[in-house]
């Protein structure tokens, strides 16, 4: 893929939805987590992580992370199947990096979200992985892990 | 015989000392002989430093940050065991640098809290070192139960870079 694909990429994943189906609810208006005061920021990083099931941000993109940790999020997500998720760059945009830190409380990238509700770092997803609870988390979110499938095959 | 990458620094260290001597004690250049052909074994790369799991505890190399982090800690959750590995080393940052750890703290603290509220547990004891010097923490918090399933601290993925791979600033 070559670097200008990983950017647009990049931008329609920041836009809230790369989805194929197209017309997912529009993105943020381009300035608006960029412009905001402190206090306005707050409540678009609100909407920004209930308008989807599943929301992360990343340093780099899904295709391309530039973080080991970010990296092992996306393979997380990858692994059970989660495809349509919302990713956003924090390398891309300066107030979003600090942003999401003071809107989670949270000093560190990756951030995963789930149902608009801060989970976890990688660590924290790594470990909800390895104990069954992702899979459950995401049952709770009408998703159905694709391990859940692997793991009836292999049963069989 | 792999070398562990502490005395792969000392070895460096040792070097650059003998090396100031030369000019001036010409006996020493054997000295300077010997290191040479050690580092020449050395086996392990310096950029993934991300190998198997060394207690730093009492360490004479940690550096400030790190015995802040360790002494911080120690108060904040009295945990039976504590296990802190710089992992600089292992990203693109300078040579030295006390950027990125990775922290086992046991404590019974712990007990009943969720994962979240371990993490933020530690993430207040170390406020003030997140604030500044340390970049990024992975952090394992587990009771003492579940550290005696798995008395191990982990390895970090390999560093991807980070924002240095971007034209713009860290």
């Amino acid at each position: 893929m070559s670097a200008s694909l990983s950017r647009a990429a990049a931008a329609l994943l920041r836009w809230g939805r790369g989805a194929v189906g197209g017309g997912g609810g529009g993105g943020l208006p381009g300035v608006g987590v960029r412009a905001a005061s402190s206090g306005g920021q707050a409540e678009q990083l609100d909407a920004l992580v209930k308008k989807d099931k599943v929301v992360v941000f990343l340093k780099g993109t899904p295709e391309q992370p530039q973080c080991g940790f970010s990296n092992a999020v996306v393979q997380i997500l990858r692994l059970h199947g989660v495809r349509d998720y919302a990713a956003y760059n924090v390398l891309d945009d300066p107030e979003l990096r600090q942003g999401i830190k003071d809107y989670s409380n949270w000093p560190t990238i990756p951030q995963v979200y789930l149902n608009g509700e801060f989970v976890g770092g990688c660590d924290i997803l790594l470990q909800m992985h390895q104990n069954g609870d992702l899979v459950e988390e995401l049952k709770k979110l009408g998703i159905r892990s694709a391990l859940i499938d692997e793991k009836n095959q292999d049963s069989k | 015989m792999e070398m562990q990458s502490l005395e792969f620094a000392q070895l460096v260290f040792d070097l650059a000392l003998i090396q100031c001597f030369l000019t001036t004690f010409p006996s020493l250049h054997f000295g300077m002989r010997m290191l040479r052909a050690q580092l020449a074994r050395c086996t392990v790369p310096m950029a993934t430093r991300a190998c198997a799991s060394r207690d730093s505890a009492g360490s004479a190399a940690g550096g400030p940050v790190e015995a802040a982090i360790r002494a911080k800690l120690e108060q904040a959750l009295s945990p039976e065991v504590l296990e802190l590995r710089n992992e600089s080393g292992g990203h693109a940052v300078p040579a030295g640098s006390e950027t990125h750890f990775r922290v086992a703290v046991v404590s019974s603290r712990f007990e009943g809290m969720s994962p979240l509220q371990r993490h933020r547990l530690v993430h207040a004891a170390l406020s003030e070192e997140l604030a500044g010097p340390v970049h990024a923490l992975a952090i394992q918090a587990k009771t003492p139960a579940q550290w005696r399933e798995n008395p191990q601290l982990d390895t970090s993925p390999p560093c991807l870079g980070g924002s240095k791979k971007t034209r713009g600033t860290s």
